[in-house]
Parts: structure tokens; C-alpha cells; sequence
């Protein structure tokens, strides 16, 4: 793991306060291209405040941080066509249908319709494609929302729990977007001690704010996860 | 670092008002149509201008915030805009004891500066609710500052308006506001405003201290005591903690 | 470019498709004249009384359309949906301006035949060209101020009271301009000519407002 491999993302004593509390406190990281960085904790550890400033949504407070080679949040504009998001919310229009929610953001990120019909195809949504959002279930809704996020076929995928909603099927249908076979470097939350661990290369267990475990992941085992919840 | 000079300025301030009672009591000359009461009017307009002007003050500073960032900037401004916000109170009552002198109306729209008051003043009532309204410190600031800058900017596109509208039906009836006054009145009218002006600045001054020094202390029984101090509940003052480099 | 034009396609779809707005505020325009003929007790409307009475239900209409504008942008999610495109932010105020401005184009074409059919009493037709100039005029003042207050008042917790507290305010040069513009339209004496000064003041009030907003926009978006 030497300095010459391109790092995807690279934090250095990043810090995030909500008012006067600190959600993120100095947290320092490095993932180089292509691996997967597992992030662990309870809720309100700040899995979702990492994810956001990644994205660009929040700014940090304190520390550096640069994604894809350029620093936030001063760069954001540029690396902002070239990250995937998921996060709770499917971020789709409820009373627009799938391919309407798809193509407006398709038109957003510059990309054609064609990109629109390949993964409303690849995902098995074709058929309700056209429906309101608001009368598909959860799991459908989350397979629209993973297109969402692979439309513009990006470098660096942030996902919040990407599998939650989707059933056996489903997610083996969403594991070459967004999963271990997904070509791209990824940051994913996880609730999932063992099964987290397994698809990782780098593990962070955060607790309040704070980094409680970090390293490569085949170093650390699931007991040492499961205490973050303790 | 609010505390310097206070002392000064409390006694300059004090100096001014004293000076300019004084002088509308007994050198400012009696008018001859609306009597003792009219002497109201050295109230009235430095209260006016004073306010308008924290209002605008309000907005530069705001603009300060959303460029640096700095919170404390947007202390500052939140400070001068409540205070305007007393102060046009204070405008609103006198312009009605003195409508009610002078035409026998507790309101009259005959004043277009008065009516454009009246809106700003309207209009900046809802800083407070606004800031109340939004729970995240950071976002409320940057709201605020957005308000404040907004605001500020419709102050005189309000009153040209305003003038415009109420030059072609009512003719301006106020005469002894504007240039035309005679030297007695305009000395007594300078120190009025010299005055006030000074209790505005004086005033903000002392908030800015003392909201600086409750900040502090919060911020230090923070540090000492951890997260075990609870939170202040919600709030639309701001509440920034003490700059994080020493000598920032 | 394409990314206003992205945003006020969805903009319109949602509209048509859920018809939230537009058909409120234009039943809510007919509705106010009709209080207005009981509250004034009076049959036929003219000049400045006329002009008033149609500013001020436009106006009102208007605070309906600020209150919705960007409700769905809050409930689900498409705030952050936005900000993640590589767009320029300020396409999403020009683009809610641009909707604001087409639903009042719209209740206007229902509110205004309505105000002449029930209350106006000289024909409108002499004051119709001016007076389609005045409202487009005051209705670019109205949707920029309008999703200023709007994008203001989403993250509040008393929204649909604030957005209007804070817009009615603003936007009394508006009204002062539109409907001293429109009175001299309305006269049963015949339609006059409308002063310019107040053509002038929209113009400048539009203006301002619109370079205001522009610059300070994208300080509301971020988080």
C-alpha cells in the first residue's frame, strides 16, 4: 500500500460539529482507488455526517479532506459529477414515476436516455417504470433509488446501507452496481458485523464522533465491531 | 475584547443625551403651532435615523458573516438589527403621540416616511421568529444573514416607493424635517443625534459583551465538565463560542 | 442552461401531475372577489378601488403558490438530489422563479376575466394590452420575491406562516407600483394612460430583487 497508488478519498483530522456538539472528531483516513471502506457504528456515531461531507452535502468544519484528488470543500464542483450517492432517503419525487425521477437526473448529470432504459432493465423495473413512486414498495423504491445513484456511472460510490428494503433477489440484481463487483471505489455504511467485514478492504468503527477501530479489515474481526454497540 | 472603551463611551453617551435634553428644554425655540409637543420630534427622527441606519448596519455586517463565514459577524449583526428593532418602537409611539398632537390621529399616512417605517418595521419583526424557527445554529445564522442583507437592500428601494406614492396625493405636510432649519433647531436636532447614536453604539457595545462573555463561560464549563452540560434549548440569538485560534 | 430547463420541466410536470397549486389559488382569487363584493358591499368596481381590490387577491393568490413552492424540494429529499449534479446553483432559483412565474401567469388568466365578469364595471378590453404589460411586469417582482421568501421560510419550522411575514412586506413597492399603474386602466370614464414612473418603479423593484436573489441564494442551499 505505498503513497504512489492514487488515493480516492483521503481525510487528515476531519472534524463536523451540529451547533455546539461534535458529530465528526478528527477523523483521518486513506482509501486508494478501487477498495472498499466499511463504516461502522451505532446510530448517531456519524456514519451518515461522513457520508454527506464525502459528498460534498456538508462542508467540514476543521481538517482536510480531498475526494478523487481534489479538496473540499472549495473543489466540490468538480468532483461532484464523478461521486454516486445513497443515502436513507431514494432522493426521487414520489409523485413522479420511475423513469421521470430517472431522466430528470439523468438530465441533471448530463446523461442520455438510453443510460435510463439500461438499468431500469438491469434492476427489473421496467414494467413499473412508469408508475408513481408512491405506490411501489420500499424495495422497488430502493432499486429505483440505486440507479439514481449509478446513472452517471461514478468513480466513487457513497452508500448508506445499501442492501436495507431489498430482498434476496433484489440485491442480487443491485450487486454489480453498487456491490463488491461494482467498478468503482466505495465508502458503505454497514450494521452488519461479519457480513460487513467480509466485503471489506479497510474497516472505521466510529462511536460518537470518534474513530474507535480503523485499519484493513482482514486484521480485524467481528467481536471488535460488535463492541461498538455495547 | 467588547469591554474596551465601554466606559468612555458610556460617559460620552451619557454626556450627548444630557446635552441634548437639556438644550430641547430650554434653547430649541417653541413652536407656534403645535406648542411643547413638537419638541417630541428631537426624539422621533434621530431615533428614526438611528434605526434605520443599525438596520443597514445590520445588513453590511451580515454580508461580513456569509463572506468569511465568522460567526461572531453574525452576533454583530443580529445585535444591531434588535436594537433598531426597539428603537423603531420607540419611533412608532413618538410619531404617534406627535400625529395625535398635530392632527388630532394616533396614525396618519400622510408621512411617507413614517409609512415606510411602519413596513421596514413590519418586515424585520419576522427576524426573530425566523431565527427562532430554525433549530441548527449554523443554518440559522446563514438564514439570518440572508434576511439581514435582503432587508437591508429593501430599505430605501421601501421609502423611494413609499414617496413616490404618497408625494401625489398627500403634499408633504412636515416641513420642519429636511434642510430647512432654522440654526437653533438644527444645533439641538445635531446633538439629539450625536446622542443617540452614541446610545446606539453604547448599547451594542455592551450586548456584544455581554452575550461574548456568557459564550466564553459556556464554552469553558464545556471543556471542563464535557458532554455531561446539557444543551441550551432552542434559541434565535446566536451563540457563537469563543474564536478557536488564539488571537483570532 | 439545460439544467433550468431540467428543473422547470420537473417543475411543471409535478404541477400538472399533482395539481397542487395553481388550481388553489385561482378558486381562491374568484372566492376573494366574491368576499370582496359582500365585504364592500358594492356591485361594480372602478379606478383606484377596482385596481386595489384585484392587487391585493393576486397578491394573497400569490402567497399560496410562495407557501408550496418548495415543499416537495424539502419532504423528499430534492434538496440533496440537486446538490449532488455538477450544476450550477443558482439554476434552481431561476428555475423556481421561472415556475412561480408561469403559475400566476396561469391564475391570472382565470382571475382576471373573473374580477371583470364580477366586479369591474367599465369593459376591460380598451385596458387589456397595458394592463397584461403591468402583470407581467409585477408578476416577476412577485415569483422573485416570492421563492426568495419562499426558500427562506422551507427550513423553518412555522413555514406557512413565515414566507408570507416575510414577503407581504417586500413586496409593498409592488403593489404600490401595480395598482396606481392599473387604476388610471379601470376608470368608467374611459381607460387614461398609465403613468410611467410606476412602469419605471417595477422595472427598477425587479431589478434589484432579481440580482439580490441571485447573489444570495446559494448561501440558502448549503448545509
Amino acid at each position: 500500500m505505498g503513497e504512489d497508488t492514487p488515493s480516492a478519498v483521503e481525510l487528515q483530522g476531519l472534524r463536523r460539529d451540529r451547533g455546539e456538539r461534535t458529530v465528526l472528531q478528527d477523523v483521518s483516513l486513506r482509501l486508494e482507488e478501487g477498495r472498499t471502506l466499511v463504516v461502522f457504528g451505532p446510530n448517531g456515531a456519524g456514519k451518515t455526517t461522513l457520508l454527506r461531507v464525502l459528498a460534498t452535502l456538508l462542508r467540514p468544519h476543521a481538517g482536510t479532506v480531498r475526494v478523487l484528488g481534489r479538496e473540499l470543500p472549495g473543489e466540490g464542483w468538480a468532483v461532484r459529477g464523478r461521486i454516486g450517492f445513497l443515502g436513507h432517503e431514494p432522493l426521487l419525487y414520489r409523485d413522479l414515476s420511475g423513469r421521470e425521477n430517472l431522466r430528470y437526473h439523468a438530465r441533471l448529470h448530463g446523461v442520455g436516455r438510453e443510460r435510463v432504459e439500461e438499468l431500469l432493465d438491469r434492476v427489473q423495473m421496467v414494467a413499473r417504470a412508469d408508475d408513481p413512486v408512491r405506490t411501489l414498495s420500499r424495495g422497488m423504491v430502493q432499486r429505483l433509488a440505486v440507479c439514481r445513484a449509478v446513472l452517471h456511472k461514478p468513480e466513487l460510490l457513497l452508500l448508506d446501507e445499501p442492501f436495507s428494503n431489498l430482498d434476496p433477489a433484489a440485491a442480487r440484481l443491485v450487486e454489480p452496481l453498487v456491490g463488491r463487483a461494482a467498478p468503482a471505489t466505495r465508502v458503505v455504511t454497514s450494521h452488519d458485523p461479519a457480513g460487513g467485514l467480509e466485503q471489506a478492504d479497510e474497516a472505521l468503527g466510529l462511536r460518537a464522533g470518534a474513530v474507535q477501530l480503523q485499519g484493513d479489515a482482514s486484521r480485524i474481526d467481528a467481536a471488535e465491531v460488535g463492541a461498538l454497540y455495547a | 475584547m467588547y469591554g474596551k472603551g465601554l466606559r468612555t463611551l458610556s460617559a460620552a453617551t451619557c454626556l450627548a443625551l444630557g446635552a441634548a435634553f437639556a438644550l430641547v428644554f430650554f434653547y430649541a425655540p417653541l413652536d407656534a403651532d403645535q406648542g411643547f409637543i413638537q419638541k417630541i420630534f428631537y426624539v422621533h427622527v434621530p431615533m428614526a435615523i438611528v434605526a434605520l441606519l443599525g438596520f443597514v448596519a445590520g445588513a453590511v455586517m451580515a454580508i461580513g458573516h456569509l463572506r468569511t463565514g465568522d460567526r461572531r459577524w453574525d452576533l454583530r449583526s443580529y445585535v444591531a438589527i434588535h436594537l433598531s428593532l426597539i428603537l423603531g418602537v420607540g419611533v412608532l409611539i413618538t410619531g404617534a403621540i406627535w400625529a395625535k398632537a398635530s392632527w388630532g390621529h394616533w396614525w396618519v399616512w400622510d408621512e411617507p416616511t413614517l409609512v415606510s417605517f411602519l413596513i421596514v418595521f413590519l418586515l424585520y419583526a419576522t427576524y426573530q421568529p425566523l431565527r427562532f424557527s430554525i433549530e441548527d445554529p449554523e443554518r440559522q445564522a446563514r438564514y439570518a444573514s440572508v434576511f439581514a442583507i435582503t432587508a437591508g437592500a429593501f430599505v430605501p428601494l421601501n421609502f423611494l416607493a413609499v414617496r413616490l406614492a404618497e408625494s401625489l396625493t398627500h403634499p408633504r405636510v412636515l416641513s420642519t424635517t429636511g434642510g430647512a432649519l432654522p440654526g437653533s433647531m438644527r444645533l439641538t436636532f445635531l446633538v439629539a443625534l450625536a446622542g443617540m447614536g452614541l446610545l446606539f453604539v453604547t448599547l451594542w457595545k455592551y450586548e456584544m459583551a455581554s452575550k461574548h462573555a456568557t459564550a466564553q463561560l459556556r464554552s469553558l464549563r464545556r471543556k471542563l465538565g464535557g458532554e455531561e452540560i446539557a444543551s441550551p434549548g432552542r434559541s434565535a440569538a446566536p451563540r457563537t463560542a469563543a474564536p478557536a485560534h488564539p488571537g483570532a | 442552461m439545460s439544467t433550468v430547463g431540467a428543473l422547470l420541466r420537473k417543475e411543471l410536470r409535478m404541477e400538472l401531475r399533482t395539481r397542487e397549486s395553481v388550481p388553489a389559488m385561482a378558486l381562491f382569487a374568484v372566492t376573494t372577489f366574491v368576499v370582496f363584493h359582500f365585504g364592500l358591499d358594492r356591485d361594480r368596481l372602478e379606478g383606484e378601488l377596482a385596481s386595489g381590490v384585484l392587487w391585493v387577491t393576486l397578491l394573497f393568490a400569490a402567497m399560496l403558490g410562495v407557501n408550496r413552492l418548495f415543499v416537495a424540494e424539502r419532504e423528499q429529499g430534492g434538496f440533496d438530489g440537486f446538490l449532488l449534479a455538477p450544476v450550477d446553483r443558482s439554476a434552481l432559483l431561476l428555475a423556481k422563479a421561472l415556475a412561480l412565474f408561469a403559475f400566476l401567469v396561469a391564475v391570472e388568466l382565470v382571475a382576471v376575466p373573473a374580477f371583470a365578469v364580477l366586479l369591474l364595471g367599465p369593459g376591460i378590453g380598451p385596458a387589456l394590452p397595458e394592463l397584461l404589460g403591468i402583470l407581467l411586469l409585477a408578476d416577476v417582482g412577485l415569483a422573485v420575491v416570492g421563492t426568495l421568501a419562499s426558500a427562506l421560510a422551507i427550513q423553518t419550522a412555522a413555514r406557512d406562516l413565515i414566507a408570507p411575514l416575510v414577503a407581504l412586506p417586500l413586496l409593498i413597492p409592488v403593489v404600490i407600483a401595480a395598482t396606481r399603474a392599473t387604476a388610471p386602466l379601470l376608470l368608467e370614464t374611459g381607460a387614461e394612460n398609465v403613468p410611467l414612473r410606476w412602469l419605471g418603479t417595477l422595472g427598477l423593484y425587479d431589478m434589484v430583487f432579481a440580482l439580490l436573489a441571485y447573489a444570495v441564494f446559494d448561501f440558502l442551499l448549503e448545509d
